[in-house]
């Protein structure tokens, strides 16, 4: 007994010594410009504790090209392709967002077989993101065949692209009132195909990666964000949705053909870990590729012959007013804003990107993680940087 | 609960320091700058309306001064409302709503970069997109491109 007491002072007293050497003063990292978990340039500061972050300060402004200043001196027409360097991973979706809002601004009716080439085309560019997210998130957690497998089938949709507008990362397809063409022929078959591979590979996505025990336990309750977090520091898309927050504006605020669909929205139930942990994260966006996927399958089905581009003039002149339209991209809702003085350019245009605010969260839930899992945490939030620095 | 009604609830509230403006396209209300912070608190707090979500906040440069917009949403009752706050050229300052909606901060800091506006009582008004020693607010209508940068022609 007496003998026991010893050796637990004896340890004690040993620990504190311990604790005196081991407490140092604190380091600060810089991480970036360029990390394999940035998809883009992207620089952290990281003020850690040996292993453990205690602070994170991003540095964004990298890729700032002065967007919104660009857009000020160029009419409306001029710039939609900067619209495709907003997020170029969804600029199919950027396309359309601008679209609608001139559209809403000067009172624009889309004819009806261009809306439902817009939603196949935004719906094609979702899954073409979230198969990329695929691959870089494998790759985060040390896994690179993921990365081959999601461009794999990403090729597909940059093929039906290229098929469509002859680009194969910056579209400029959508136009103000339509599209810029109509489907090519073949279209709709290839289209479909890839439908059949898209839901074939999406299993053997979830047995190589989802419920890869070793990927579990790296994203299982790494960078949990409460719901009521995320919507202070306006996180949006599917990494809200992951919080267990059903919005989508998709769903809840409709816009194009999207009603006419029948899709669910999938949010994060903490399945493996944490409701809002990184693994929810990745696994809402598997889900939403499965959804794209049907969303795909209707349009094919439904889309109706017809016009593909409303009248607009070249001299394009809409009503002063301002509106602000949101639109649901991969990565959450842009914004636009858009001030009209009744000229052929904007007086002020305003761009509100996804990034922008889910990277703002960031700092505030990496608290206390350990750097190799502070990868992971940002890797989970899918930023793109031009999107963030426009 | 359409904007009308929320103007008049902010009207019962505050009386003069809010004005209903009923433009077709985007009808908004018109908040004096000494008054915001109140009215944005009121807006988030009122159980009735909760707005807790700031989706854009932004700065436009008209001629005659500077206007701040809030566009505002209650993700529990899908209302929306549009808040704009005019600021004085020559006094370009504001009170900061950072400790209302979080996602404000990194807005604010926005703007502060792009338009000089002066966000009273924010934590860290720093620049954020340009670098810190950048001369100038570029989405300033008088904006002077310049020649240089650290002696490289641009």
């Amino acid at each position: 007994m007496n003998q026991n007491q010893d050796y637990t002072t004896i340890v004690k007293k040993a620990s504190s010594r311990i604790e005196e050497i081991i407490i140092g003063e604190e380091m600060l990292i810089n991480m970036g410009p360029q990390h394999p978990s940035t998809h883009g340039v992207l620089n952290k500061v990281l003020k850690t504790d040996g292993e453990i972050v205690d602070e994170v300060f991003p540095q964004i402004g990298y890729l700032h090209r002065g967007l919104e200043k660009i857009a000020e001196k160029l009419n409306y027409h001029q710039f939609m392709p900067y619209t495709d360097r907003i997020d170029y991973l969804g600029a199919m979706n950027c396309n359309l967002a601008y679209a609608m809002t001139v559209e809403k601004l000067a009172n624009i009716e889309v004819p009806k077989r261009a809306e439902y080439i817009r939603v196949l085309m935004a719906e094609l560019n979702r899954i073409a993101s979230h198969l990329l997210f695929f691959g870089t998130m494998g790759m985060e957690t040390g896994a690179f065949t993921p990365l081959l497998y999601g461009f794999r089938e990403r090729e597909q949709i940059l093929d039906l692209f290229e098929m469509t507008c002859g680009q194969r990362l910056t579209y400029n397809y959508i136009r103000i009132g339509g599209c810029s063409d109509d489907l090519p022929n073949g279209f709709i078959e290839k289209a479909r195909e890839f439908c059949n591979v898209m839901e074939k590979k999406i299993k053997e996505y979830h047995q190589l990666l989802s419920y890869n025990q070793i990927f579990i336990n790296r994203m299982a309750k790494i960078g949990v964000l409460p719901p009521d977090l995320a919507i202070a520091f306006g996180v949006t898309g599917p990494n809200l949705r992951a919080s267990g927050v059903n919005w989508d504006l998709r769903k809840n605020e409709p816009y194009s053909v999207y009603p006419e669909m029948d899709f669910a929205i999938p949010v994060g139930t903490g399945k493996v870990g944490t409701i809002g942990d990184s693994w929810d994260r990745y696994f809402v966006r598997m889900q939403e590729i499965e959804q794209s996927v049907r969303i795909i399958r209707q349009v094919l089905d439904k889309i109706p012959a017809g016009e593909i581009r409303a009248k607009v003039g070249r001299v394009f002149k809409p009503p002063a007013g301002e509106v602000y339209v949101r639109a649901e991209n991969p990565r959450g809702e842009l914004g636009f804003y858009i001030v009209s003085d009744g000229s052929q350019n904007p007086y002020r245009l305003k761009i509100r990107a996804p990034s922008f605010s889910n990277l703002s969260v960031v700092p505030e839930i990496s608290r206390g993680t350990m750097i190799a899992d502070f990868v992971i945490l940002l890797g989970s939030f899918d930023i793109v940087l031009p999107e963030i620095d426009r | 609960m359409n904007i009308q009604e929320i103007a008049d609830k902010l009207k019962a509230r505050f009386g003069e320091s809010v004005n209903f403006q009923d433009n077709p396209l985007a009808p908004f209300v018109r908040v004096k700058v000494d008054t915001i912070v109140q009215v944005a608190q009121f807006l988030k707090e009122t159980p009735d309306l909760y707005f807790d979500s700031l989706m854009s906040l932004t700065c436009v440069d008209y001629p005659a001064n500077f206007t701040i917009v809030y566009h505002l949403f209650s993700m529990r009752h899908l209302y929306k409302v549009i808040l704009k706050v005019e600021v004085p050229k020559d006094n370009a300052m504001v009170s900061t709503v950072e400790n209302i909606w979080r996602a404000a901060n990194w807005f604010e800091r926005e703007i502060y970069d792009l338009f000089g506006v002066k966000f009273e009582g924010h934590p860290n008004l720093i620049r954020i997109l340009l670098p810190d020693d950048w001369e100038g607010h570029p989405l300033r209508k008088d904006y002077q491109y310049p020649a240089t940068y650290h002696g490289v022609p641009l």
